[in-house]
C-alpha cells in the first residue's frame, strides 16, 4: 500500500533533525495562523499563488531562494563545525551517515534552490520591464515553471523528515548513486526533486528566450538591449541547450535504479565515465547560467552609480556570447584525472583558459566604466567592487585548475572547494545581493536600508576570505573534499579559522534579514515615489515602483541603449512625465491568472513523492492530477481580458499625482 | 573618510593572509618528494606568477579607480558619455590573450611531459617496478606482482625507482593519491588506469582516496613508505614472514571486498598472479564472451590492455 514507506522512515532518533522539524512546524503553524486570523488566504491565492504577473513570480522566486539560503547555510555551518572538530581520530558530532547527506544537500540546495531561483527571480522581475513588454511570452508557463520549481524545493525539504537525502555528493556520481551502492531513497529524492524543478527551469529558458526575441519594444534592436537582458538572453540559450542533458542523464540513472538497466553500472556494459561526462556537459554550462546574469547586474549597477555609460557595450555583448559558446566545450576539465590522453586533456585545458579572456575583458570594462565616472558608494556598488577583486582571484585559481598537469594534484582537494566558492560567492552571491538591493525598490516601492546592507556586505566579504583562504592552504597539505574526519591534527587550526569565517557569513545573512525587517518598518521614509530611485538608465525605471500590473500604459519607443537616461539629461535630469489628462489611453490586453499552474505543481509533489517511495497507485494519482489540470487549462478559453482604458487612466493619474506632490 | 576605512580593512585582510600563504611553503605540494611532484610545483608557481601579471593590476586599478572617481571628488574628470576607446579595448583584449597563449603552450607541453601514462626514466637506469592498486569499500588493496605479495592500507615503494601503478576499483569510483609524489588518478571498476610515479627521497607520507566513495571514505588513507633498496627488500620479507595469509579472487578477495571502515593494515604473503585481472574481468560480464574468473595469466594481460583503451 505504501511502498517502501513506513513509520520507521521518520528519523525519530536524530535529535538535530527532530528539533529542526519542531522549529519548522512551529514557524509554519504560526504563519498559517497569522494568515488565517488576518483572512489573507484569498489574497494569497488570487494575488500570488495563481498570479501570472512576472514581477510577482520574480518576488516569489527570490523569497524562496532566501529561505533556502538559510537551509543551505545551516548545512554549511554544520559541515564547518564537524571539520573543525573531527581531527586526529576524533569523530566530531556528525557520523558519516549524516555528514554525507549534509554536504550533498548543501550543494544541491545552494545551486538548484538558491542560486538558480535568485537568477530566475531577478530575470522575471527585470527582463520584461527592461525590454518594454507587458509580460512574458507565455505567462501561464511562467507560473507553471515556478510551481514545478517549488515542488522540487518541497521534495528536498521533505527528504529531511521522511527518509533521507542522497549521500552521494551533489552530482550523484555513478556507480555510487546506483541501487547497488545507494539502496536507500536518498538518491531518489535527488532524482525527482531535480527532474521536476529542472523541467520548470527548461520551460523558463524557453519562455524568456522567446520573450526577449519577440517582445522587445519598438526601436529596441538586439544591440540596444540593456546589458542585463543580454546576459539573461545568453543564459536562457544555455538553459535550453544544457538542461535537457541533465534531464536525460537523470532519466538514464532512473532507468538504472528503477528498472535494473545498466547505463552507468559497474558491470553488464555500464559505463560510469559516460555519467560523469554527461553530468558535466550540463554542469559546466550551468556555472555560466548562474554567473552571466550576475555579470549583467554588475554592469547595470556600475554604470548607474558611476553615472556614466557602460564602457565597451559591444565588447561586453561579444564577450558574453563568447563565454556562452565556450562554456559547452570545457566540461572535461572537471575530470582530467580520469585518464584521458594528453591531447584530450590539453585541448580541454586550453579551451578553459580561453574563457578567461572574455571574462578578463569584462572586468576591465567595468573598471573603465568607473574611470571618469562619479561613483556613489551605495551597497550595490560595494558588492560590485567586492566582486571584481574576489572574482579575479577566483578566476586565477580557476585557470590553475585548468592546467591538467597542475590539476592532477589540485583536483578533488579543498583547492577546488575554495575555488568554486571563490567564484560562486564572489560572483553569483555578490551579484544577486547587488541585484536584490538594486531592484528591490522597483518591486516594492521603497529602498532597502543602506546601513544594514553595507554591514551585510562587509560580513560576507571578510567572512568569505576567512572561510575559504584556509582551504586553499590546506589543499596544499593534501586535504581533500568531503572528509567526515581526518587524522591530521595539524590541519585543525586552519579548519577552526574556516569555521570562524562561516560564522562571519552567518552574521552577513543575519544582517540581510535585519535589513529586510528594518526596511519594511521604515518603508515610508525610504519610499520611492518616482519609480527611479537611483537615476536609472533603462526602461524599468521609467515606470512607477511597483509598476502597474500592465507595466507600461503605452509601450515605449527607444532610440539608443541608454534612452531613458538621455531623455532625462535633456530635461534637467528629470523624467518627462506627460499629464495623464492630455493622453489618450487604450484598452490593454492582459492574461488571466491560472489555477492550473499551482494545481499541477501540487500534483507533481505527489507524483515525485510517490515515485521516491515506490507507491505506485499514488504515482497514478499524481500523474492523473497533473494531466487533468493541464487538460483543464488547454480547454479553458477564458484566459485573457482587457484592462479598460479608464482603469489605466485612473492608475496613471494616481502615480502622476504622487510624483507631482513630491516634486 | 568612508573610502579610507575600506582601504584599511582590505589592507588588514591582505596582511592577515600573508603568513597563511607563506605557511604553504612546507606543504606536500610545495615540498614534494618526487620528480613528478617537483615538476608540478614549478608548474603551479609559474602559472600563478603569470596570472599575477593581470590580477595585481586589476586589484590595484579597482581600488584606485573607485577611490579616484568617488562621487565626492569633484576634481576628477567626469565624462558621462565616454564609453569607448579603441586603444584601451586593444590592450584589454591583447594582454589576457598573450598570457593565455603562454599558458596554453605551457599546458600543451606539461600535459604531455606529465602524462601519467608516460613511463619515467630513472637516473641510474633502474627498471620500473609494478604495483596494482585496487580501491575497495573502504580500503586500498595493493598487489605487488613481482614480489607476489599484497597489502591492505599500506604502500611501500623503493626510493629512486620508477613505479608503474595499475589502478582499478572493486567497487565505486575512488582516486589514488599520494600528495607528496604528485599526480592522482581515478580508480574505476573494470578500468585499468596507469600512473607513473617516483619517490626521490625516503620518508613516510599519507596516501589517500581523494574521490568521495561513501560512508567509509574518510578512512581510506594509507601510509606510504619510501624505502631504500635494502629496506624495501626487508619490508617485503617482513610481509612474507608476518603473514601466512594468501589471497586470490575466489579465496579471500570476496571476503576482503565486503564493505568495512577504518581497516587496519593487513599483509598477504602469497597472491594469485591473476588477482588483478580477475578483479577487472569480474566487471566485464555481459560485454563480450564470458572469460571466466580464473583466466590464464596472458589472457588476463590482454584484457587489462583492452580495458585501458
Amino acid at each position: 500500500m505504501f511502498g517502501k514507506l513506513s513509520l520507521d522512515s521518520i528519523p525519530y532518533h536524530e535529535p538535530i533533525i527532530m528539533s529542526t522539524v519542531a522549529v519548522i512546524a512551529i514557524v509554519g503553524a504560526a504563519l498559517v495562523g497569522w494568515i488565517t486570523v488576518n483572512k489573507k488566504w484569498t489574497y494569497l491565492w488570487s494575488e500570488w499563488i495563481t498570479s501570472i504577473d512576472h514581477k510577482k513570480l520574480g518576488i516569489m522566486y527570490f523569497l524562496v531562494a532566501l529561505v533556502m539560503l538559510v537551509r543551505g547555510f545551516a548545512d554549511a555551518i554544520m559541515m564547518r563545525t564537524q571539520q573543525a572538530m573531527a581531527a586526529g581520530g576524533a569523530e566530531g558530532y556528525l557520523p558519516p551517515e549524516h555528514y554525507d547527506q549534509i554536504f550533498s544537500a548543501h550543494g544541491v540546495i545552494m545551486i538548484f534552490f538558491v542560486a538558480m531561483p535568485m537568477v530566475i527571480g531577478l530575470m522575471n522581475l527585470v527582463v520584461p520591464l527592461q525590454i518594454g513588454a507587458r509580460d512574458v511570452a507565455f505567462p501561464f508557463m511562467n507560473n507553471l515553471s515556478f510551481w514545478l520549481f517549488a515542488a522540487g524545493v518541497v521534495l528536498v525539504n521533505v527528504s529531511l523528515f521522511v527518509g533521507e537525502f542522497a549521500k552521494t555528493g551533489w552530482l550523484a556520481y555513478a556507480p555510487l548513486s546506483e541501487a547497488k551502492y545507494s539502496p536507500g531513497v536518498g538518491v531518489d529524492y535527488w532524482i525527482w526533486a531535480l527532474q521536476i524543478s529542472g523541467i520548470g527551469t527548461t520551460l523558463t529558458g524557453i519562455n524568456f528566450f522567446v520573450t526577449i526575441m519577440k517582445m522587445r519594444t519598438k526601436g529596441m534592436t538586439l544591440f540596444r538591449l540593456p546589458i542585463f537582458t543580454w546576459t539573461c538572453l545568453v543564459t536562457n540559450v544555455l538553459i535550453i541547450a544544457a538542461f535537457p542533458i541533465l534531464t536525460a542523464t537523470i532519466a538514464l540513472l532512473t532507468l538504472d535504479r528503477y528498472f535494473d538497466f545498466h547505463f552507468f553500472t559497474n558491470d553488464m556494459g555500464g559505463n560510469m565515465m559516460m555519467y560523469v561526462n554527461l553530468i558535466w556537459a550540463w554542469g559546466h554550462p550551468e556555472v555560466y547560467i548562474l554567473i552571466l546574469p550576475a555579470f549583467g547586474v554588475f554592469s547595470e549597477v556600475i554604470s548607474t552609480f558611476a553615472k556614466k555609460r557602460l564602457f565597451g557595450y559591444n565588447t561586453m555583448v561579444w564577450a558574453t556570447l563568447a563565454i556562452g559558446v565556450l562554456s559547452f566545450i570545457v566540461w572535461l576539465h572537471h575530470f582530467f584525472t580520469m585518464g584521458a590522453g594528453a591531447n584530450v586533456n590539453a585541448f580541454f585545458g586550453i579551451m578553459t583558459m580561453i574563457i578567461a579572456i572574455p571574462t578578463g575583458v569584462k572586468i576591465f570594462n567595468w573598471l573603465f566604466t568607473m574611470y571618469r565616472g562619479r561613483l556613489e558608494f551605495s551597497s550595490p556598488v560595494l558588492w560590485t567592487l567586492g566582486f571584481i577583486i574576489t572574482f579575479t582571484i577566483g578566476g586565477m585559481t580557476g585557470v590553475m585548475l585548468a592546467v591538467p598537469a597542475a590539476d592532477f594534484v589540485l583536483h578533488n582537494s579543498l583547492f577546488v572547494i575554495a575555488h568554486f566558492h571563490n567564484v560562486i560567492i564572489g560572483g553569483v552571491v555578490f551579484g544577486m545581493m547587488a541585484g536584490y538591493t538594486f531592484w528591490f525598490p522597483k518591486a516594492f516601492g521603497f529602498k532597502l536600508d543602506e546601513k544594514w546592507g553595507k554591514r551585510s556586505f562587509w560580513f560576507w566579504l571578510v567572512g568569505f576570505y576567512v572561510a575559504f583562504m584556509p582551504l586553499y592552504i590546506l589543499s596544499f597539505y593534501g586535504a581533500v573534499r568531503r572528509m567526515q574526519s581526518y587524522a591530521n591534527d595539524e590541519w585543525q587550526p586552519l579548519m577552526i579559522v574556516a569555521w570562524f569565517g562561516a560564522v562571519l557569513i552567518l552574521c552577513g545573512i543575519a544582517c540581510t534579514a535585519i535589513q529586510l525587517i528594518v526596511s519594511i518598518r521604515d518603508r515610508e521614509k525610504n519610499k520611492d515615489v518616482t519609480g527611479d530611485p537611483w537615476g536609472g538608465r533603462t526602461l524599468e525605471w521609467a515606470v512607477s515602483s511597483p509598476p502597474p500590473y500592465y507595466n507600461f500604459a503605452h509601450l515605449p519607443e527607444i532610440h539608443s541603449i541608454d534612452n531613458f537616461w538621455e531623455d532625462k539629461q535633456k530635461n534637467q535630469g528629470k523624467a518627462q512625465l506627460a499629464d495623464p489628462e492630455t493622453i489618450e489611453y487604450k484598452d490593454i490586453h492582459m492574461p488571466r491568472n491560472t489555477v492550473a499552474g499551482p494545481v499541477m505543481g501540487a500534483f507533481s509533489i505527489v507524483f515525485g513523492f510517490a515515485l521516491v517511495w515506490h507507491i505506485w497507485w499514488l504515482v497514478g494519482v499524481g500523474a492523473l492530477g497533473m494531466f487533468a489540470a493541464f487538460m483543464g487549462r488547454i480547454f479553458n478559453e477564458d484566459i485573457d481580458y482587457y484592462v479598460p482604458a479608464e482603469e489605466v487612466k485612473r492608475i496613471e493619474t494616481e502615480h502622476h499625482k504622487q510624483v507631482e506632490m513630491q516634486a | 573618510m568612508r573610502e579610507k576605512s575600506y582601504l584599511r580593512v582590505l589592507g588588514a585582510v591582505l596582511l592577515a593572509a600573508l603568513p597563511l600563504l607563506l605557511s604553504g611553503c612546507s606543504s606536500a605540494l610545495m615540498d614534494p618528494k618526487g620528480q613528478v611532484g617537483e615538476e608540478q610545483k614549478v608548474l603551479i608557481i609559474t602559472a600563478f606568477a603569470l596570472m599575477l601579471i593581470v590580477v595585481i593590476p586589476v586589484i590595484v586599478m579597482t581600488l584606485l579607480f573607485a577611490y579616484r572617481y568617488r562621487e565626492s571628488n569633484k576634481e576628477a574628470t567626469y565624462k558621462p558619455n565616454w564609453a569607448h576607446s579603441t586603444a584601451i579595448e586593444v590592450v584589454v583584449w591583447l594582454v589576457p590573450c598573450v598570457i593565455i597563449v603562454v599558458l596554453a603552450i605551457l599546458t600543451w607541453i606539461t600535459s604531455h611531459s606529465l602524462n601519467p601514462m608516460k613511463p619515467i626514466a630513472s637516473e641510474d637506469g633502474k627498471e620500473t617496478m609494478e604495483i596494482q592498486a585496487v580501491s575497495l569499500d573502504w580500503k586500498w588493496l595493493f598487489i605487488y606482482p613481482e614480489q607476489k605479495i599484497a597489502t591492505v592500507n599500506e604502500l611501500a615503494i623503493p626510493t629512486n625507482t620508477p613505479i608503474r601503478f595499475h589502478i582499478s576499483s572493486g567497487s565505486v569510483m575512488n582516486s589514488f593519491w599520494v600528495p607528496e609524489l604528485g599526480t592522482q588518478i581515478y580508480a574505476m571498476a573494470g578500468m585499468d588506469s596507469q600512473l607513473h610515479l617516483i619517490a626521490n627521497e625516503t620518508g613516510e607520507w599519507q596516501g589517500k582516496s581523494s574521490n568521495y566513495s561513501g560512508a567509509g571514505f574518510a578512512g581510506m588513507t594509507f601510509p606510504t613508505h619510501s624505502l631504500s633498496e635494502e629496506d624495501f627488500k626487508a619490508w617485503v620479507q617482513k610481509v612474507k614472514d608476518e603473514s601466512s595469509k594468501t589471497l586470490s579472487f575466489d579465496d579471500g578477495y570476496q571476503e576482503l571486498a565486503k564493505p568495512s571502515e577504518d581497516v587496519p593494515v593487513q599483509y598477504f604473503s602469497k597472491v594469485s598472479p591473476n588477482l588483478y585481472n580477475n578483479i577487472l574481468n569480474s566487471f566485464r560480464k555481459g560485454i563480450s564472451d564470458e572469460h571466466g574468473e580464473t583466466g590464464e595469466q596472458e589472457h588476463g594481460e590482454r584484457m587489462s590492455a583492452e580495458a585501458a583503451e
